[in-house]
């Protein structure tokens, strides 16, 4: 069983669901990766991630469909028998067990003889930096550490399939930075799945080859950074990508993806990235395309924020509409501004009337 | 005054420093009953024990290490509370292993509570009613094994002597006589305290172990599953040493309880003979032959007895882990 498990080339999920009670947590998730692949899974919270990870570890059944690595179908197994690493979002450290116990279990449970055992414990603690803490019981560690910890126990196994459910959410910047890039090293060493569930856009760009968004239960796109950072699909998508503002308009003019909106008056053109049926449309822009200029929007500021290069602005429009930009100088509240963006920067997808 | 806070600090906050506040003086009335309840009850049996009727000092403890009849009640007593309180937590332990997963978790638990709002005494006529020579339990058993009874014909075909087992293995008949000769003897002896103890002390040695596995975060189990441990090894490695400390006081609890049997022992068990227990003996001391002074002390070393089982088993109890139980987060 271990060796087909090892030398596998692909998890493949077939229409999975699960349901609690009347609630559909995940509906028919579809898709595979490959062997060597890091995949993140990215959503808000609540979207069934965590969920998700329960599912393919075995610690929760299905409710439809089936998971296979390769041609053996594994969600009959127990998650014992799969053999998954995972890393709980909270943690589920063993809290009678010292740091150095606690990365050992699973060694222990294999069977691997103690000499070896040590050897791989101490790297692994390495790995995680927490050398000086070795001994401690979890109990007497910070947040962080605990969290690295957690990291420690699921990768020293070496498990064909690493899950990870946000591992540094609690960790400081500078550490969740190194550990960003440690996790990417452990990733390339084993060789084998990482699948990394965070709502951290940029984590999720920096670490992954693919990425997978999830919303309420349903796969909205599965692409790479690059992809989801340029051309999401879908307006929902692009909400979660970053794009701030929200711009709703009337088609003027359309001349193949070029496209014109009349944004209370004025005219704001952009890319059509969705199919157009009516008239309304919905543009958005990341605040960091959108800036002051001649022309434009006319807006009235609301407040600026330092963000060191520059500053970050929101100002108000006529007729409610909030938008984000990224200003040269501070702006007092109340002063009058015009905001405008690159058409090819701007994404327009069919929406309700404004 | 502000550049020598520390010397400054007002008597209010020093005294919650150490954990006395206004709240403490709730805690007042609580001491006053004790004090009145428990330990002037016990300072005057104390005394008393050590002014027995012949004058000396230690005579009536003397006495009780020298009467067979007296010493032996304390190793009585404990062959059966140890036993009970045993059996009590060896069953509570699986039955809430599984309870713990089930959802109508509150209708079991309000049945199991039921037995400890009925009374001992109560629970001890059910049972002269039901394990008695001419109770339900053995009528049953008779009809259906004993000499004449429906299944007896039918095994000794098969099992008996010239029955089928005999006539094709030729090993001899595994029966000779019916399971059953006459009605089990199951109360006015041992087993009847027993069996009373431990139906009433299991709803409560149950409650606890499962109010204590439900504290035990279940995403340890999640975890251990994952890192290849069965359930087997995470009984072994998660759950058992993060129950112990809790076992060890459903332990001296249950124990406490049934140590002090009294009811039970002199109604379902054998009173003169094999369940004569130590609170027996302070019951005849004191009523039957009007000498407090010899019941007191037999009380004393009820109590030291007691105490000595229970510092025992919480003793051993600080040598595991006793921290929380969860996993990690808050
Ligand atoms: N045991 C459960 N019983 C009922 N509903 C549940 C259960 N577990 C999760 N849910 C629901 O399923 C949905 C998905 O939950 P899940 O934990 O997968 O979210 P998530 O994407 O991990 O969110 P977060 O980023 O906040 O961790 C939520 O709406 C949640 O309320
Ligand atoms: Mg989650």
């Amino acid at each position: 069983m271990a060796s087909t498990l090892s030398t596998f080339k692909s998890l493949r999920l077939n229409r999975v669901g699960r349901d609690f009670g009347r609630l559909n947590a995940l509906k028919e998730l579809d898709f595979s990766i490959e062997r060597g692949e890091f995949v993140a899974l990215l959503g808000p919270s609540g979207c069934g991630k965590s969920t998700a990870l329960n599912c393919i570890a075995g610690l929760l059944s299905t409710t439809r469909g089936s998971i296979w690595l390769d041609e053996t179908r594994i969600d009959t197994m127990g998650p014992e028998e799969r053999g998954f690493g995972m890393v709980f979002q909270n943690y589920a450290l063993f809290p009678h067990m010292s740091v150095r116990d606690n990365i050992g279990f699973g060694l222990k449970m294999r069977g691997v003889p103690k000499a070896d055992a040590a050897k791989r414990i101490d790297q692994a603690i390495a790995t995680v930096r927490l050398e000086a803490q070795a001994e401690k019981l979890p109990g007497q560690l910070s947040g962080g550490q605990q969290q690295r910890v957690a990291i420690a126990r699921a990768i020293v196994i070496e498990p064909p399939v690493v899950l990870m459910d946000e591992p540094l959410s609690n960790l400081d910047a500078k550490l969740r930075l190194e550990m960003r890039q440690e996790i990417r090293r452990i990733h390339a060493g084993l060789g084998s799945i990482t699948l990394y569930v965070t709502h951290d856009q940029d984590e999720a760009m920096s670490l992954a080859d693919r990425i997978v968004v999830l919303r309420d239960g349903e796969v909205r796109q599965i692409g790479t950074p690059e992809d989801l950072y340029l051309r999401p699909a879908r307006l929902d998508v692009a909400d979660f990508m970053g794009f701030r503002n929200r711009i709703p308009g009337r088609v003027v003019a359309r001349s193949g993806d070029h496209i014109i909106l009349d944004v209370a008056g004025t005219e704001f053109a952009g890319t059509l990235r969705s199919s157009l049926t009516g008239d309304s449309a919905i543009a958005v822009v990341r605040p960091d395309d959108m800036s002051v200029g001649e022309t434009g929007l006319a807006a009235t500021v609301e407040a600026c924020e330092y963000r060191g290069r520059h500053f970050f602005g929101s100002a108000k429009a006529p007729g409610g509409i909030e938008l984000f930009f990224r200003a040269p100088a501070a702006y007092r509240p109340g002063t009058p501004v015009k905001l405008a963006a690159d058409p090819s920067r701007v994404l327009v997808y069919e929406g309700a009337t404004p | 005054m502000s550049d020598t806070p520390s010397e400054h600090v007002p008597l209010r906050l020093r005294l919650a420093a150490k954990g006395i506040d206004g709240v403490t003086l709730l805690v007042l009335p609580l001491v006053v009953a004790l004090i009145l309840l428990f330990v002037y009850p016990f300072l005057y049996g104390l005394w008393l024990s050590f002014r027995p009727k012949d004058g000396s000092l230690l005579g009536n403890y003397a006495k009780f290490f020298s009467d067979p009849f007296l010493y032996e009640t304390v190793g009585k007593t404990l062959w059966l509370a140890i036993p009970v309180t045993v059996i009590n937590l060896v069953v509570a332990i699986p039955v809430a292993l599984r309870v713990r997963l089930m959802r109508r978790q509150r209708v079991l638990t309000t049945i199991l509570v039921l037995p400890i709002t009925l009374g001992t005494v109560l629970v001890a006529e059910g049972m002269l009613n039901y394990f008695g020579p001419q109770g339900w339990f053995n009528r049953v058993l008779l009809t259906a094994l004993g000499p004449q009874g429906w299944f007896n014909g039918p095994l000794m075909d098969v099992f008996g002597p010239h029955g089928w087992f005999d006539q094709t293995l030729m090993m001899g008949p595994l029966m000779t006589a019916p399971l059953i000769s006459g009605p089990l003897k199951l109360v006015h002896n041992y087993t009847g305290v027993l069996l009373s103890l431990v139906i009433t002390g299991f709803p409560f040695t149950f409650l606890l172990v499962l109010s204590y596995l439900t504290g035990i975060d279940p995403a340890l189990e999640k975890a251990a599953a994952t890192l290849g441990a069965g359930p087997g090894s995470r009984f072994r490695h998660i759950i058992m040493p993060l129950l112990l400390p809790g076992l060890a006081v459903t332990f001296c609890l249950g124990f406490v309880q049934a140590y002090s049997v009294f009811p039970s022992a002199v109604l379902l068990g054998a009173p003169s003979g094999p369940t004569r227990v130590i609170s027996i003996a302070a019951y005849e001391a004191a009523f039957e032959q009007y000498d407090y002074s010899l019941a007191s002390a037999i009380a004393m070393i009820m109590g030291v007895t007691l105490l000595l089982v229970v510092i025992a088993v919480l003793g051993a109890r600080t040598l595991v882990y006793r921290g929380p139980a969860g996993g990690g987060k808050g």
